[in-house]
């Protein structure tokens, strides 16, 4: 049995785990057996309608002691319930909550762990799973040796495949839960921010724009687009905009559909944390840059005048769409 | 307090990333090996700030890996640490790499073990949550800050959307990023003094390793830019609509 493990924040199932979900549809019937769903504490939202992307069954622990995220109690759960299910395959999607768990999940069942899978496992000779490494920079293929094997799929490297006219049911399970030793004693939510590992669209700026002040152009255009923000490393290093936002080799590494680079001139590092985003456009005034070399679309022109006649563009195309 | 900071080797981030042996090995001819930044600039600046307030506090750096990773560990000493332990065996395995760490954890009863969140070459994100997981103790990732008063961390950690702020009185496993220190500079006295810092070489425990890496791919080259002219800006919508189907 393949078993997925439901993420939720705020009582909503992720768009991460959605995909993965996906995922492991895509690895059952690979493997010709069923895919099922791990959900760890409660949901407002109904579970059912997650049958439309193949899932058939979705088992739930709801003890008092899972209301909070602590890693140390979910590890323990988690792999208690997939040994009392009989999970063969353990697929979590590699966001936050995933790099959190999945490691962990590894060590107890002593089940091989590939973490940021890009595509799903060969299973012609043995198990083999492509992930990103050198931080984007190429790919390798991991093979898992053990019987148990558990992935942890990229966020933006799957597609979320639905429309299956089928609910899924839920079975509670009984799993001893130890309670955990940490407390968690405040929240801090950029609310109304798209994040920056999720989205599809991702804009993102540099050097070039010369200071925080100016960055309201770029705003805008991810405002129309409904993108998430993103800088640059001295951009972040120089405090115009906040650490979170840095992608790049040492900060975030990004996979959306399209990035559009503004002001950036595409150091290696940089261009190691956005080279599997599927279409770059870079927006520079140095015909020289880096970047252009990197990117499939761009212009060589002053951001200052471009990137407010791209915003209006962009609106007139939806309006006449 | 006793701290461990685990260090890994990894190229330098400017390093042409290339494959030999039938792209089954990295090509190492010519690449700079440094301590991986999460490790140096993050964790190891973190601990050395701990001891700075606290200098009974007692900093040990573990690497796992062959002779070829002691001028990294050297490195890591002069930076600051009083000791620093090398498991003598390869580390392309995550769970390998945690149960020797594990191993020397057992024995040496640290009250804090600080990892990176990721290496910058196989970007596993996975050796401190294994630690964790196998010494039963909190794991927590992603951390953006770590203070310490008595007994309690209070510690920041990066959640989708935003941050929450964490207390726990344990031994804990800390995976830290940026925003937890800010990168420093070895200086000449600190390189002097790390010449003379015991290292202590360990053989490996018996372990198991649950993976292993079949071959290695490089990303197809891009076809070439399309280039745009500023003045027509709508010729790049359209492309990126209907030729990308982006937007």
């Amino acid at each position: 049995m393949v078993l997925v493990y439901i993420d939720h924040q705020d009582n909503q199932i992720k768009k991460s785990t959605l995909e993965a979900i996906s995922y492991g549809a895509a690895v059952a019937a690979q493997l010709g057996t069923e895919v099922h769903g791990l959900l760890l504490g409660t949901v407002t939202e109904d579970i059912s309608t997650l049958g439309q992307y193949n899932l058939k069954n979705i088992y739930q622990i709801s003890d008092a002691s899972l209301s909070n995220f602590d890693a140390q109690v979910f590890v323990k759960t988690i792999a208690a319930a997939a040994t009392k299910v009989g999970a063969t395959t353990l697929v979590f999607s590699h966001n936050q909550t995933g790099k959190a768990l999945s490691a962990g999940v590894s060590a107890l069942l002593k089940a091989g762990l590939v973490t940021g899978a890009i595509a799903l496992p060969n299973t012609s000779a043995g198990f083999v799973v492509k992930k990103s490494v050198f931080s984007g920079k190429a790919f390798a293929n991991v093979s898992i040796t053990t019987a148990v094997k558990i992935i942890a799929i990229s966020p933006n490297s799957y597609k979320v495949v639905g429309g299956a006219a089928t609910t899924a049911t839920t079975t509670p399970l009984e799993i001893t839960v130890t309670p955990g030793q940490v407390k968690i004693t405040a929240l801090n939510k950029t609310s109304g921010e798209i994040s920056l590992t999720e989205a599809d669209i991702v804009v993102s700026g540099g050097r070039g724009l010369k200071g925080p002040e100016n960055w309201g152009i770029l705003l805008d255009l991810a405002k129309e687009l409904g993108a998430a923000t993103a800088c640059s490393r001295p951009v972040g290093d120089a405090h115009w905009r906040p650490h979170h936002e840095h992608v790049g080799q040492t900060g975030v590494q990004v996979a959306p559909n399209l990035y559009i680079a503004i002001g950036i001139s595409g150091a290696i590092q940089h261009l190691a944390g956005v080279n599997r985003s599927k279409t770059i456009v870079v927006i520079n005034k140095d015909p020289e840059a880096p970047f252009f070399k990197a990117a499939d679309y761009g212009i060589v022109g002053d951001a200052f005048e471009v990137v407010p006649k791209l915003t209006e563009a962009i609106k007139k195309m939806k309006a006449s769409a | 307090m006793k701290i461990l900071v685990c260090i890994s080797k990894t190229p330098d981030t400017t390093a042409k990333i290339a494959f030999t042996d039938g792209a089954k090995k990295f090509d190492e001819a010519g690449v700079q090996w440094i301590i991986n930044p999460y490790d140096e600039w993050y964790a190891l600046v973190r601990a050395i700030e701990l001891k700075e307030k606290d200098p009974s506090v007692i900093i040990h750096l573990l690497t796992v890996g062959l002779a070829d990773a002691e001028p990294i560990i050297r490195k890591a000493l002069a930076l600051g640490g009083d000791e620093a332990i090398r498991v003598n065996a390869d580390s392309s395995d995550s769970y390998y790499v945690a149960a020797q760490i594990a191993a020397v954890a057992n024995t040496e009863k640290y009250d804090l073990i600080f990892t990176g969140k990721e290496t910058i070459d196989y970007n596993g994100a996975s050796v401190g949550g294994m630690l964790a997981a196998i010494l039963d103790t909190p794991y927590l990732s992603l951390v953006t800050s770590y203070s310490i008063e008595g007994n309690t961390s209070t510690i920041t950690r990066e959640i989708e959307g935003g941050e929450e702020v964490l207390t726990v009185n344990s031994t804990v496993v800390v995976s830290c990023q940026k925003g937890v220190a800010e990168q420093r500079i070895p200086n000449m006295r600190g390189i002097m003094a790390a010449r003379t810092k015991p290292l202590k070489v360990l053989e490996p425990s018996t372990a198991d390793t649950l993976t292993s890496i079949e071959s290695f791919e490089l990303p197809a080259p891009k076809a070439g830019v399309k280039l745009v002219s500023a003045d027509n800006v709508e010729e790049l919508v359209k492309l990126l609509h209907e030729e990308a189907k982006a937007i």
